[in-house]
């Protein structure tokens, strides 16, 4: 379903992605692990036509996302690692929004939000402008927006950030629920090694834009002679903690965060 | 076609939702009348160029046109930085309909906040003299708010925060209102002024705003509408063009 050869990004001298293969199989669940500023995002952002590689192969789901930009785009979901609402909009009307964009012929498009909200619980909240939302409310609907267009592809850029132990367990259930029932593909990132355990049938660990290893929980494990993914993950990335300088976005969300009372 | 709607109808939705913003909006217009269009009202008249108000009025429409326009399209950057950015470039929507959508948007709003004014302009003594031109007047302001949406979302697309606002307010907002001719006759100027005059698209608009409003002119309408349609366009393409290479 995702298949990646030998990929790299460079921005000048630095170089995030450094030629890094991988392939996801349809219907799996695949996690992918790293420390802050290993390229886990910027891998996700290439694979979504956000970015576009400095040089490799990407194919999802037999097209190329840097040629095929809408084609592509039809085939996949994402929740983004950073919120991505219109806060000013409504739930319902952030649906809408998507649906329309996706081409969702109305009348399936009603359908779907309805059920999509419900299964996330936010039916009832659907006409409140979504800057009264909680942190945990917002994910809820951003990953409810995700699925709308009936993705083949889900992408979750460290979902829980942020989220209290309730939601979290919540949301890994409805997203494996949906990976059983729909078959749907879910490409991962997160820093909690217990969620990628629970969830993920396949691991990879990528450090200093290298793909460390791959396999499952079990054989990373293995192959470290750990007792737990997170002593594995620790023995081959090390115990640095690594520097990422705040951006002027992060220096702008702090900013706004000041301002409205720190919501998120 | 449904794409383009429902970006503009967020644009709409935002714009009437944010009460406050509104009414902000309107003070600026508001100043300029009042302390302006009475203040310098007197000499304006003694040197024999008639009612100022009258004068002011075309000025100060194009001016909250092209504030309220620049700023919905330099809105992009506030998308940019919370996020919302990346949900539209995801979508399976060529980038230049996405454009056009938040242009459009972005222009309507310019469009009601230049009605607003108009009302306001009325109410302090400003009288349209030439009502079977009208017609002409909405044009010159569509074109206005079409023009400088498109010219903020192409300076958006380059400027990733809002680090550089203070530089496009300066260097390129007020340099637009100042030269154009909203405050003062483009007659009889030094050579210098009478060239910046002429090189700003707002010069056009303002004097299409003027003769098609009260019958006074000084490029004539037909030369307006042409010059401001083909700026139109030449933004739109380079607003389009700019924001398909946006890379997040």
């Amino acid at each position: 379903m995702i298949r990646v050869t030998n990929l790299i990004k460079k921005y000048g001298d630095f170089t995030a992605v450094n030629d890094i293969s991988f392939e996801v199989a349809a219907g799996e669940i695949f996690a992918f692990l790293g420390p802050n500023g290993a390229g886990k995002t910027t891998t996700i952002k290439i694979l979504t036509t956000l970015l576009k590689p400095t040089s490799g192969q990407v194919e999802l789901d037999g097209l190329n996302p840097a040629v095929q930009h809408n084609e592509a785009r039809k085939r996949f979901g994402i929740v983004f690692q950073d919120p991505s609402l219109d806060d000013e909009l409504t739930a319902y009307e952030n649906m809408d929004f998507h649906g329309v964009l996706y081409k969702v012929p109305a009348k399936i498009r009603a359908e779907r939000i309805e059920r999509l909200l419900t299964l996330f619980e936010l039916w009832d909240r659907r006409n409140d402008p979504v800057k009264q939302f909680s942190g945990g409310m917002k994910r809820r609907l951003e990953i409810a927006r995700g699925l709308l267009h009936t993705p083949r592809i889900v992408f979750l850029d460290e979902p829980t950030l942020g989220l209290d132990p309730q939601t979290r367990n919540q949301l890994w259930s409805h997203v494996q629920k949906l990976n059983q029932e729909e078959g749907v593909t879910v490409f991962m990132t997160t820093h909690y090694m217990e969620e990628a355990e629970r969830v993920a049938q396949r691991i990879a660990i990528i450090d200093h834009g290298k793909i460390v290893a791959q396999g499952s929980a079990e054989q990373l494990k293995m192959q470290t002679g750990a007792t737990t993914l997170e002593q594995a993950f620790l023995s081959l990335t090390g115990s640095t903690i690594r520097q990422e300088d705040a951006n002027s976005l992060d220096q702008m969300r702090n900013m706004a965060r000041m301002f409205r009372g720190n919501r998120r | 076609m449904s794409a383009i709607y429902i970006l503009w109808l967020r644009q709409v939705k935002r714009y009437v939702r944010s009460r406050p913003r509104i009414i902000a909006s309107l003070g600026q217009p508001l100043l300029f009348l009042l302390a302006l269009g009475f203040g310098f009202g007197p000499i304006f008249q003694r040197a024999g160029q008639g009612n100022y108000i009258q004068f002011l009025a075309p000025g100060v429409i194009g001016m909250t046109i092209l504030f309220t326009a620049i700023f919905s399209g330099i809105e992009l950057i506030w998308d940019r930085q919370f996020g919302f950015l990346k949900e539209t470039l995801v979508a399976p929507v060529p980038r230049i309909v996405i454009m056009l959508g938040r242009t459009l948007g972005g222009a309507t709003v310019a469009m009601i906040q230049g009605c607003i004014v108009i009302l306001i302009c009325f109410a302090a003594g400003f009288r349209v003299t030439n009502f079977s031109s009208l017609p002409y007047a909405v044009l010159v302001m569509i074109l206005i708010a079409v023009m400088f949406t498109a010219l903020g979302t192409a300076v958006a697309s380059v400027l990733s925060d809002f680090q550089g606002f203070q530089f496009v307010m300066n260097f390129l907002v007020m340099p637009i209102f100042f030269l154009s001719g909203a405050l003062f006759p483009l007659t009889n100027l030094p050579k210098l002024l009478e060239i910046a005059a002429n090189i700003d698209p707002l010069s056009y608009g303002v004097d299409g705003l003027r003769s098609s409003l009260i019958g006074l002119q000084h490029f004539g309408l037909a030369l307006d509408m042409f010059v401001l349609s083909v700026i139109a366009a030449v933004l739109l393409a380079l607003g389009g063009y700019l924001f398909s290479r946006i890379q997040l």
